[in-house]
């Protein structure tokens, strides 16, 4: 893939705080029309690299690309093509929703023409059309958020930056907003979004670089991510505590090769990693129906992307 | 996904930037008057404070200050009236503060500094808009001055002279305003940044003169802008004339023009480099 091919590329970034170093030699390529998600626990450097490559911030070393311009250089450029959601609601509570979209199409010199009719579009795409005329202060959480990122595709941007997107909204309001990324990725826009949900990660990214004190741990999809720390368990869960020996017993006749089944803190529930899983199921399934015991669950789990995430980043210190 | 032509201005010739920067900070200005125009209730909490502070002196305090020489409580309201002028300029930098201190917290500043529009139209928008709203703060003074029995004395001439006097203060204390909203960490913050205004507003010759005071105190108060503003614009008001101790009294009008200045000098560019930090 050549250069151009790439909607956001960093080299090496470097930034420091007076005795904090935020990033440490970051390295992004993010290719066009995806969605890439930067996770990290608080403080791993995810608002930093953000603010840099929206030109907020100056790096102190390593340089960037963004649609294709140099951030140093053409920062000019660069801001005709992106659009920032940040991590504050930037929604003008005491004006329309219509007034605050009219404002931010002025302030991208589009024209106040312009400006009017694409309020009017934004609004209809974002569902937010009956409240158009209404004060955000009366909206809910995820309808706020929503406006926010009407107002960063004002220009319809190639690149979409998003700092944590859901934190602090409810369920609904999260979904709202995931809907709405989805949409904006399918018709075309590249998105780099940074949280430290991982399901979120999950549901809207195509790619998911986990960085942590500022420098990359590991880069894949959200499936590779999962993959990469290991086999799926088998759970059991005892419906009679006295049952717990024999189950442990038959799981580490189905264990992969060197693992040992562990009991949760319940002291109910044993599990172990196997490499077959299906295979796995049905053997300890039929065993238990021949010894007569029964249980209250029993079942196959993926290790959660949360489970993927601390020990990468365990692994890294 | 659009049938809005999306194509920006995308000349970046000096005149064009110069152009976007006045078109740019108009539409911020824009957008804080729909401020007030949607609440202007806006005006009742910031006007409260100095109106009940002017009831107080006028009405309570003042019945048994001195201020001219013949007796107490006379010609009190000719001389707090003015002095309630400068002390709400004196007070405008708070309303600037948690203004910047909000517009910062909400993330606006990095909104704006991420777009294509003139930079610098964040801090000339709002230096615009405080200015069109400490116009509006005194007319509402004025207002109630003359409903309460006060006249101006002066000729037309001098009563705008006096007026744009106390929007020179206003102006120059913008900039400090600015400089305290970005450095707070919040708009929370820049609300106890009364405890500053206050004083500032208060140890002043705005309700009692700096004569009647412990010496010390009397000179602190002699000497701060809020005084000289207060004291030049009594002058032209032909407020009667009060007792006077101190050199820079003497010479209010000058240092009503010069005091602002010397804030001017010192803040704008600590105000306009704190503002350029931010992409530190």
């Amino acid at each position: 893939m050549s250069r151009s091919e790439y909607a956001v590329v960093a080299d090496g970034l470097r930034k420091r705080y007076r005795d904090t170093v935020a990033l440490d030699d970051l390295h992004l390529a993010v290719p066009r029309g995806t969605v890439y998600g930067l996770l990290g626990p608080n403080g791993a450097g995810k608002t930093t690299a953000v603010r840099i490559l929206t030109t907020l911030v100056r790096s102190d070393g390593g340089r960037a690309e963004v649609a294709g311009y140099d951030l140093r250089t053409q920062a000019r450029l660069v801001r005709r093509r992106i659009g920032l959601t940040g991590q504050q609601t930037a929604v003008d509570d005491s004006i329309t929703a219509r007034q605050n979209l009219v404002m931010f199409g002025r302030l991208f010199h589009i024209g106040k023409e312009a400006a009017r009719r694409r309020a009017g579009e934004l609004l209809d795409q974002f569902g937010l059309a009956d409240a158009a005329d209404k004060a955000p202060k009366t909206f809910s959480g995820g309808m706020r958020r929503r406006l926010d990122l009407a107002s960063s595709m004002i220009l319809a941007p190639e690149v979409l930056f998003l700092d944590e997107p859901t934190t602090g909204l409810d369920p609904a309001g999260r979904r709202e907003v995931w809907q709405q990324v989805g949409k904006l990725a399918a018709a075309g826009t590249t998105v780099l979004l940074t949280t430290h949900y991982l399901d979120e990660a999950d549901k809207l990214c195509d790619r998911i670089g986990v960085i942590d004190h500022g420098r990359n741990v590991v880069e894949d999809t959200p499936d590779g991510l999962k993959r990469r720390i290991g086999n799926e368990r088998l759970e059991v869960v005892a419906a009679e505590p006295g049952d717990l020996a024999q189950i442990t017993e038959l799981l580490n006749k189905a264990a992969a090769s060197g693992r040992e089944a562990t009991v949760d803190s319940t002291g109910l529930a044993a599990s172990v990693a196997v490499s077959d899983g299906v295979l796995a199921l049905t053997e300890v399934a039929v065993e238990l129906r021949e010894r007569g015991i029964t249980v209250a669950d029993l079942g196959l789990r993926r290790p959660t992307l949360d489970e993927a995430f601390l020990h990468l980043t365990e692994g890294a210190k | 996904m659009t049938t809005v032509d999306l194509v920006p201005d995308m000349d970046d010739s000096l005149a064009s930037r110069a152009k976007w920067a006045v078109v740019d900070s108009w539409t911020v200005v824009l957008q804080e008057l729909t401020h007030l125009v949607r609440q202007p209730s806006t005006f009742a909490w910031q006007l409260g404070f100095p109106i009940v502070m002017v009831l107080m002196f006028v009405y309570v305090f003042g019945s048994a200050m001195d201020v001219s020489g013949q007796g107490a409580g006379e010609g009190y309201l000719d001389y707090a009236m003015p002095g309630l002028f400068a002390m709400t300029m004196a007070f405008g930098f708070m309303n600037t503060a948690f203004a910047v201190a909000l517009t910062k917290e909400k993330g606006f500043i990095d909104r704006f500094r991420s777009m294509p529009m003139a930079s610098s139209a964040v801090v000339t928008g709002r230096g615009v808009a405080d200015i069109i709203h400490a116009t509006v703060d005194l007319t509402i003074l004025v207002v109630i001055a003359l409903v309460l029995g006060w006249r101006p004395g002066g000729s037309l001439g001098d009563t705008l002279a006096a007026f744009a006097l106390l929007l020179w203060l206003r102006l120059a204390l913008i900039f400090v305003g600015i400089q305290l909203g970005l450095l707070v960490k919040n708009s929370e913050m820049a609300g106890n940044l009364f405890a500053l205004a206050f004083p500032f507003g208060m140890v002043s010759s705005v309700f009692a003169p700096p004569d009647l005071m412990a010496g010390w105190l009397g000179a602190i108060a002699a000497w701060n802008p809020v005084s000289s503003t207060a004291g030049a614009i009594r002058e032209l008001f032909a407020s009667p004339a009060v007792p006077s101790g101190y050199w820079i009294e003497e010479h209010a009008t000058t240092a009503a023009v010069i005091w602002p200045a010397v804030i001017l000098a010192a803040f704008l560019p600590l105000a306009v480099r704190r503002y350029q930090r931010l992409s530190r």
